[in-house]
């Protein structure tokens, strides 16, 4: 944020914040639902579902939806962050590793958290932060030297901080954290500087560790057989993208990147478990319940970094507790989410690797697909044909809503050798020669991965999208548009120009009985209203 | 085949905003063609179609923001669809104005070792013929073809090294481009260029501090001149008819020990006319002579006309950072008028002549001494604006005061050469105001209190209304004529800017730059 | 650790040997097998304009040139770019090839016969239409620019080899044909795209904007050049002149 005057403002903000409940139980976020004025989590639910039953702005009046108000942020980094609405107060995580709290009906701050940074932090795509987390009086933040803050909703003051990993050997924290029941459960990242990965849980009165599960086995444990030799050490599978959370089930869901080095697998024959890997954890011990790997072996950096989605569908005339999730490796999967059985997979984008997937849901893969030293084209690329913006569902018109990347890679190998804090991804990637790659926004039958409709993209996009029951979906481009599609058909039927490429994903929220849209843009948070 | 029909198409490119038509600025109102509107610098647009009954359904059409964490101060200028701006620390970028899209971009690294008192900001280009013209933090003029933005050439002005840098927008007169200074908080010797615009030879130079044995040097004691700043950082006005340039110039160095330079200090704290051709002195009227409050005179100056003393004449109108409205006539340089416009401490009035009738004991000492206005004035860089319309003259002012310290003077290149310091006065809350002023008294017409001292300028519009933008982010607008806020949007950064107004298809649109933003306004379809 | 006490113990010469595998494997793809440019620059020259000194070397190596197509390289150790380094200094010791033909004469060509200002700006003259040609000489082999000129379809920029996350202006000058709604067509090069609008600048140099809902058609010609083949126009010794010239053209200060 600019800086500004504090002295008189500080006393004025700090009586208007002490009058605001800003209290957020775990039955509350568990209960999202019935408050849709509010945005308790990263996404909307626990579900996953980056929806909002809002209606207000609709597809007949979102053609006057008009700029609110802005809040800039004075700081170049990709500003990636999903913001929280809590009881008038708009809660968003500024990169580098920043928190501010903004009074919701004039988009002005009421307080702000600053850390200040180590030099030798290492994140490897950018100094962001995607969001915060919160629970009871507490705002929780992941920073980049690694460590979980939690700051006193109210002032922004410090309650706790607890080291979750050494930034020295490039761990850093960039994802939102979820506050589960008591405890605030978040993932590491550093998945290109060959960490081992793992998610922890936190008490969320305390900070004190509470669990944590390695997503890359220990020796003796079940799984670590699937690395060969002592490639298990830096083999990576990091936790950086936040999950989905099961209530009845009592599960959290959460996804990990790619084995490392990236692009060699000599080093590490097998299947690399849980790289690569949708993980259900029980949220009180963090045991394991069952695992799907999407891409065993993975040598394309396909990381699983996407929020997981959680629907109750049915299956072959049953109903049927079910996860569903579009994954980097360009299928899409449907999964029940009890046990993980394999149930369905399909392609949303171009894909030029596996000529399917067998009745398990692994991957039948075409020959001469591996990286090469003299480069192999293939679809997707490294980037994947999503990544980590979210997707949306909209239970509404049961579409599942994922903005996609469509753009090729010529893979290359290179040696593979480990160096503490530095990359080791052992080769490199460059895109195809001579081919514009681009995106869309594509609407999927959630039970069937059937594409029902999309919307061209100009480049490969970087940003998630939001449903609405206002029979939208909103979504943002590399070329600075944010727009609104219609949830049905894909129609355009809004657009705004924030004048810089969008890397995060919208939200929805009630301010003075009316509803807004909100998206940070640039290094701006822009909020939108009907005129 | 297709070919030869296309290059012979190709070859006719023109000439795209000649001398003529920024002389005849106010008959394209959809286009802003120099950094104040037009040549005498009302920032004033003939747009009507926002207005004080419908500025409520303003709503932002669309915005640009910047990758540097600098602020945005520029002025854009807007030539048929094309907006032009410049962004921190030196660079350039056109834009369609229908979807706010790229066109082009040139981009300055910045070399190591540029300094400059303040942030690494630009104010805004100039635009000649089929030429983009920027003046850099390392203090280079730059020329840019007009369609692609790569270099024409590229001419060095002065020496970073010694602190010197260009933040102002520069002129663009006939055929040249006039260019000033800053540095003043360096010891530099402070001028104002003018430079062909078709080749970057320098046409002119003007020492806005005289040289041994030139006149106005013995108003500096000793060698003093040497370092005596007078810098030239705010884009000044042009009178076609006259053919001169009228330019400010700021503070003497070293700031606020006066000790070292005892004399008036001519021509620092100054209103030049100057011959554009020669860059010849015609005229010039010294606001604070022997000033040790750094009250820079680098306001925008306003030419207009008008009836003083029984007479109808050609103006300046001057509101100066020392917290006093001028209004003098632009024929002879004599002064007119003067009155205060903000709370001052530090002169009984003006005497006849316009000098300052000193109170005593307002000069920085060892201990500190209060006094108002503050360092930064009653106003500082920012536009005024004249409206034609409303014939008042819109300044926003800062009220505040301060405790200023004298120090030891040393000059060493490179570094600052202030001797001594200010601080705000404990225990006080400034503020500040947009006011109206009758132009040809100074008489307060109305009103509109800030929350704070603003940074950013004015401009008023055909459809009686004052924009202006504050510290805390709001951008807004009154009425002209009774100062009354009608509309105001939140944009998140401080606005430190000029706003400015232009057609984009026919509809018109406001712009505003704001932190590190250029937002643009528009009526919201009914 | 280990690669450190390598370097040590590596000469000059094996860092160099490091440094062209690495090269090789990373920037032969657009700097050429030996360096001599292709789509990238010419780094076989003694001086290189944006890397005068190591250190500045070390920078262009690890974080690119903004604005460009040349990337970062965030794989890269510290020690990695320093055996890069190496060998592009290696390979700025050997003597360029001698560039046939009269660069003067290729300059009267450049002005006349060839009317190339028609669509190429150099030092800030000139249309718009094509590449820039102030700094050619520098970002091209000798052996590109002839092809260029005699064929230039062959070099139709393919500007997706290095992923940037997103490209404020798209640098590959692609051909569009457009109908709009009323009628108008139009032929031009891409100046910017989105999802919804489009800038294409015509022959006369004119930019227009398109929302995309006011078009009929839109047509980008992949692999098309507007820039017409100088072979049988211009004589092979003429070619050889004006590839002389081009060749000298090394940009400003």
């Amino acid at each position: 944020m600019w800086p500004h005057r504090t002295g008189r403002n500080a006393c004025v903000t700090v009586l208007l914040a002490a009058s605001l409940s800003g209290q957020v139980s775990y039955e509350r976020i568990r209960q999202a639902g019935r408050e849709p004025g509010q945005w308790l989590t990263y996404s909307g639910n626990y579900q996953g579902h980056r929806y909002s039953t809002l209606d207000q702005i609709n597809a007949a009046n979102v053609g006057r939806l008009k700029v609110a108000w802005m809040y800039q942020v004075n700081d170049p980094n990709k500003f990636e962050a999903t913001p929280l609405v809590i009881d008038g107060v708009m809660y968003v995580s500024e990169p580098p590793s920043n928190v501010a709290a903004l009074d919701l009906r004039t988009g002005r701050p009421l307080w702000r958290y600053e850390r200040p940074l180590p030099a030798g932090v290492r994140p490897c795509c950018g100094f962001v932060n995607r969001g915060v987390a919160a629970l009871d009086d507490q705002i929780f933040v992941g920073t980049l030297d690694a460590h979980l803050v939690a700051l006193d909703a109210r002032t922004g003051r410090v309650r706790w901080a607890t080291e979750v990993a050494d930034y020295r050997t490039a761990h850093s924290i960039t994802v939102a954290p979820l506050a589960v029941r008591d405890k605030v459960v978040v993932g590491v990242a550093g998945g290109e500087f060959g960490v081992r990965g793992f998610v922890d849980a936190y008490d969320a009165k305390t900070g004190k560790r509470a669990w944590r599960f390695w997503t890359v086995p220990g020796p003796g444990e079940e799984g670590n057989e699937t690395w060969a030799g002592d490639s298990w050490k830096n083999g990576a599978a990091a936790t950086w993208v936040t999950g989905a959370y099961d209530p009845e089930l009592n599960l959290v869901y959460w996804s990990t990147g790619n084995p490392g080095p990236d692009y060699n697998g000599d080093v590490r024959l097998g299947d690399n478990l849980y790289a690569c890997t949708l993980l259900a954890l029980d949220a009180d011990t963090g045991q394991r319940r069952w695992h799907f790997q999407f891409t065993p072996h993975d040598v394309h950096d396909w990381e699983a970094n996407q929020v997981p989605v959680l629907v109750d569908g049915a299956w072959q005339g049953q109903p049927r507790a079910l996860i569903v999730t579009a994954n980097r490796n360009a299928f899409y999967y449907v999964l029940d989410r009890r046990t993980g059985e394999f149930l369905l997979g399909t392609p949303y984008a171009k894909q030029t690797w596996a000529k399917g997937l067998d009745h398990r849901g692994r991957p039948i893969r075409l020959p001469n697909t591996e990286p090469t030293a003299q480069g192999t084209p293939l679809y997707p690329s490294l980037h994947g044909g999503t990544n980590w913006f979210s997707p949306s569902y909209s239970p509404k018109t049961s579409l599942f809503y994922v903005a996609v990347r469509e753009e090729g890679t010529l893979f290359y190998k290179g040696p593979a050798e480990y160096k503490p804090g530095a990359g080791y991804t052992a080769g490199s990637v460059r895109g195809l020669p001579g081919v514009e790659p681009t995106g869309y926004v594509r609407a999927l039958e959630v039970a069937t991965g059937k594409q029902r409709w999309e919307f061209p993209l100009q480049s490969p996009p970087w940003a998630g999208l939001l449903s609405t029951a206002g029979g939208l979906v909103f979504g943002s481009a590399n070329e600075g548009y944010f727009f609104a599609l219609d949830d049905a058909t894909g129609k355009p039927r809004w657009r705004f120009q924030t004048g810089s490429a969008v890397f995060s994903n919208p939200i929805s929220y009630l301010s003075d009985g009316r509803q807004h849209i909100a998206v940070a843009a640039g290094h701006s948070l822009i909020s939108f209203a009907l005129e | 085949m297709k070919l030869v029909i296309f290059l012979l198409a190709a070859l006719s490119l023109n000439a795209q905003v000649p001398y003529d038509r920024i002389r005849g600025a106010d008959t394209e109102p959809g286009n802003w063609l120099t950094y104040s509107g037009n040549y005498s610098s009302h920032r004033f647009t003939r747009l009507n179609q926002i207005t004080a009954a419908n500025v409520r359904r303003l709503k932002p059409a669309w915005v640009y923001q910047i990758k540097a964490r600098e602020k945005v101060q520029t002025t854009p200028l807007v030539v048929d669809g094309i907006m032009y701006l410049t962004e921190p620390p030196s660079d350039v970028t056109a834009l369609d104005t229908r979807t706010g899209r790229p066109l082009w971009s040139y981009r300055r690294p910045m070399p190591k070792g540029v300094r400059g008192c303040c942030a690494q900001i630009n104010r805004g280009a100039a635009i000649l013929d089929d030429m983009v013209f920027l003046g850099t933090f390392d203090a280079h003029l730059v020329a840019l073809d007009i369609k692609t933005g790569l270099v024409r050439w590229d001419v060095t002005v002065a020496d970073y090294n010694v602190g010197h840098s260009i933040t102002v927008a520069p002129l663009a007169v006939k055929d040249k481009i006039v260019v000033g200074i800053a540095g003043g908080e360096y010891g530099v010797r402070g001028f104002l260029d003018a430079y062909d615009a078709k080749t970057g030879k320098r046409a002119w130079r003007f020492w806005t501090v005289p040289a041994a044995g030139e006149p106005g040097v013995e108003t500096w004691a000793g060698d003093s001149y040497k370092t005596g700043a007078a810098t030239t950082w705010v884009t000044g006005a042009y009178d076609p008819e006259q053919n001169l340039v009228f330019w400010g110039t700021g503070n003497p160095g070293p700031d606020w020990n006066g000790e070292a330079r005892k004399g008036d200090n001519l021509y620092s704290d100054s209103l030049l006319a100057l011959d554009a051709d020669t860059g010849q002195l015609k005229w010039y009227f010294q606001f604070t002579p022997h000033d040790v409050h750094d009250w820079d005179s680098t306001e925008v100056p306003v030419l207009a006309e008008g009836v003083v003393h029984g007479q109808k004449r050609k103006l300046v109108l001057f509101a100066n950072r020392n917290a006093f409205y001028y209004v003098l006539d632009r024929q002879s340089g004599k002064f007119l008028v003067g009155k205060q416009f903000a709370k001052q401490t530090w002169a009984k009035g003006l005497d006849d002549s316009g000098r300052p009738i000193r109170i005593p004991n307002t000069s920085p000492t060892v201990e500190g001494t209060k006094v108002y206005p503050s360092v930064p004035g009653a106003t500082n860089w920012f536009s005024p604006s004249y409206s034609p319309m409303a014939n008042l003259l819109y300044v926003a002012t800062r009220d505040e005061g301060g405790i200023y310290y004298m120090g030891e003077a040393e000059y060493r290149p490179g570094s600052q050469f202030n001797a001594g310091g200010f601080r705000p006065i404990p225990g006080e809350e400034p503020t500040g105001a947009i006011r109206a002023l009758k132009p040809n008294s100074g008489e307060l017409a109305w009103e509109f209190k800030l929350h704070t001292p603003p940074w950013a300028g004015v401009m008023s519009t055909a459809g009686g209304l004052v924009f202006g933008g504050t510290n805390e982010g709001d951008f807004f607008a009154l009425d002209a004529t009774s100062g009354k806020l009608l509309w105001r949007f939140q944009t998140g950064g401080p606005i430190t800017s000029n706003p400015m107004s232009y057609l984009s298809g026919s509809k018109q649109h406001v712009a505003i730059a704001s932190g590190s933003a250029v937002f643009t306004f528009a009526l919201e379809e009914q | 650790m280990k690669s450190t006490l390598a370097a040590v113990l590596c000469s000059g010469l094996c860092l160099a040997q490091n440094g062209e595998r690495l090269f090789q494997g990373n920037c032969a793809l657009c700097h050429g097998p030996r360096g001599d440019g292709g789509k990238g620059t010419n780094l076989a020259q003694p001086r290189l304009p944006r890397a005068p000194d190591d250190e500045a070397l070390f920078r262009v190596i690890r974080q690119g040139i903004p604005g460009t197509e040349m990337p970062g390289t965030r794989h890269f150790s510290d020690d990695d770019i320093r055996e890069v380094i190496s060998f592009v200094r290696s390979l700025g010791q050997t003597t360029p090839p001698k560039v046939e033909g009269d660069a003067a004469h290729g300059a009267e060509l450049y002005r006349g016969k060839g009317n190339c200002a028609a669509c190429h700006t150099m030092g800030g003259r000139g249309g718009a239409m094509g590449p820039d040609l102030t700094e050619i000489g520098v970002r091209r082999s000798p052996g590109h620019i002839r092809t260029s000129i005699v064929d230039p379809e062959a070099w139709v920029p393919d500007n997706f080899l290095n992923y940037r996350w997103y490209s404020l202006i798209p640098d590959n000058f692609v051909q569009v044909r457009l109908v709009a709604r009323g009628g108008q067509r139009l032929t031009g090069v891409r100046i910017n795209e989105d999802p919804f609008s489009i800038q294409i600048r015509d022959a006369g140099d004119r930019v227009h904007s398109f929302w995309k809902t006011e078009l009929a058609e839109l047509h980008k010609d992949w692999g098309k050049s507007p820039m017409p083949s100088y072979r049988g126009v211009l004589t092979p010794g003429e070619i050889d002149d004006l590839v002389a010239y081009l060749v000298t053209l090394r940009g400003g200060s």
